[in-house]
């Protein structure tokens, strides 16, 4: 599905390319599949990074290599050490800096012939048409449901391709949305799962390389499509295993009842999408339980004590082998079948990493019938903060 | 008849930490029976309340979506593979 793009109106396209951008792109030259033609339109390009994460990263790199000529950035998030094991657009002095224009320093540094616009925002239903509006192509590289959907309804509304990209674990989905006879992101998912459902936290974790790879293709299919050439993904959903090293594609189809891209369109404007997808807040909360808490403080000076009390750690085994308390590992998704090795004759401190899973196994453990159980507010991270900083965080 | 369900990584967890599983199977609905009951916490991650597979989790028979086949009627035959694509948003690793 080879589709030529309409050159946004506005700026004069260039026709020319200087003696630099000849030797810098002569490699795209002097195959007859760019060549030329192909590179002005590259230079001509116009498209807009949703996240400069890790999927980000490969994006912002081989685009900015390419020639693509402006590239937008969106991001409000700041540089977190955590991120600089995928995340290759960062340099460790980058810890602390605005992505977006961490980013832009180092894109420019790479390609100084394009433009870069760095935009330190929350992508939001009030500013994603007018972001949007300037840019050729839009690329779906965000980490979350409600930016995804938001997205999706954006560039339809605007009649711009989504190339789309995302990832868990070791597996990678990326496809092309949003073309004119092709299917949307609500085709293939209508609706959101709910908040909970979908195993995110324990289970979470990303292997460094695989956005590098999933990203790689989505910048593939950027070019493709400003080229015009190949085949695009649109219309096919191309999964990645990284573990099996095994690529499928599923057919993806135009669903003609879709209420953003079918026939008859029911959603006109941007909604919010965090109620749409469940989520209140920021960010996606657990479930906000209200048990006992004991300080890490406190918790050190009964220990001090010589009080008699039993530390539960429901965190998973492979998270006990980064640090732990020594205490009993039942990972929370076991509670429910391991509860008879808990003595609630005892006094019980469950933990996690940070205060949040142990939260549910106190709530799960008190509906036991447990009583004397407290949880260690802020977990791990908080005991490393205030009582042994021996302990890492992770 | 033997059919493979393909089950994604984030479900993994709640089938024993298995990738796929083959059952007797002559409609993709008896297949995904089959895994619902040997991994019973798969069943309220596929299906709603009231036993409708979930708007969220798509089907496929080979690589045709089952919506535009004849959803969990659509018949199968020995050696099909079915895939349960579920949505993904990472990006993040988020943590708790």
């Amino acid at each position: 599905m080879a589709t030529t793009l309409q050159p946004q109106t506005g700026a004069k396209p260039a026709t020319s390319l200087t003696n630099e951008e000849v030797l810098r792109y002569s490699r795209h030259l002097i195959m007859p599949e760019v060549g030329m033609e192909g590179q002005l339109k590259l230079k001509n390009a116009k498209v807009l990074l949703i996240g400069t994460g890790g999927l980000g990263a490969p994006l912002g790199l081989y685009l900015a290599a390419a020639g693509v000529g402006r590239l937008g950035l969106v991001d409000f998030d700041v540089v977190d050490f955590t991120n600089l094991q995928r995340q290759v657009t960062f340099g460790t002095s980058d810890v602390g800096k605005f992505k977006s224009e961490a980013a832009r320093e180092r894109l420019s540094n790479l390609n100084p012939n394009i433009q870069i616009d760095a935009f330190e925002t929350k992508l939001t239903s009030d500013n994603a048409l007018e972001l949007f509006r300037d840019f050729d192509i839009i690329v779906d590289g965000t980490d979350n449901f409600p930016t995804r959907y938001l997205v999706n309804d954006a560039s339809i509304l605007l009649g711009k391709p989504n190339v789309y990209g995302s990832i868990f674990r070791f597996e990678g989905q990326a496809t092309v949305f949003g073309m004119p006879e092709g299917p949307c992101y609500r085709c293939l998912y209508p609706e959101p799962p709910p908040p909970g459902l979908v195993p995110s936290c324990a289970e979470g974790g990303v292997l460094g390389v695989l956005p590098g790879i999933v990203g790689s293709i989505q910048a593939m299919e950027t070019i493709k499509l400003i080229l015009g050439s190949g085949d695009s993904l649109a219309g096919r959903l191309l999964l990645f295993d990284a573990l099996g090293m095994k690529f499928r594609e599923l057919k993806l189809r135009k669903n003609p009842n879709c209420p953003m891209c079918g026939e008859h369109r029911t959603i006109n404007k941007l909604i919010d999408y965090y109620e749409f997808c469940g989520v209140r807040g920021e960010e996606a909360p657990g479930p906000d339980v209200q048990v006992p808490e004991i300080t890490p403080r406190e918790l050190k000076s009964r220990l001090d004590r010589g009080d008699d009390l039993f530390i539960l750690d429901v965190r998973e085994p492979h998270e006990f082998q980064i640090c732990n308390l020594k205490g009993h590992l039942i990972p929370l998704g076991e509670l429910p079948r391991r509860v008879h090795e808990l003595d609630s004759s005892r006094e019980i401190v469950a933990h996690c990493r940070s205060g949040k899973r142990s939260a549910e196994a106190v709530d799960f453990l008190r509906k036991a019938g447990f009583r004397k159980i407290l949880n260690l507010k802020g977990g791990i991270l908080a005991w490393s903060d205030e009582v042994d900083p021996s302990v890492p965080k992770y | 008849m033997s059919v493979k369900v393909m089950i994604p990584t984030p479900l993994r967890i709640y089938a024993g930490k298995r990738d796929s599983a083959e059952f007797s199977a002559a409609t993709v609905g008896e297949a995904l029976g089959g895994l619902t009951t040997q991994f019973a916490e798969l069943r309220k991650h596929l299906y709603t309340e009231d036993g409708k597979l979930r708007a969220f989790v798509n089907v496929y028979l080979n690589d045709e979506d089952i919506r535009y086949l004849a959803k969990e009627n659509t018949p199968t035959k020995d050696g099909d593979t079915i895939s349960i694509i579920p949505s993904i948003a990472g990006g993040s690793s988020e943590k708790r």
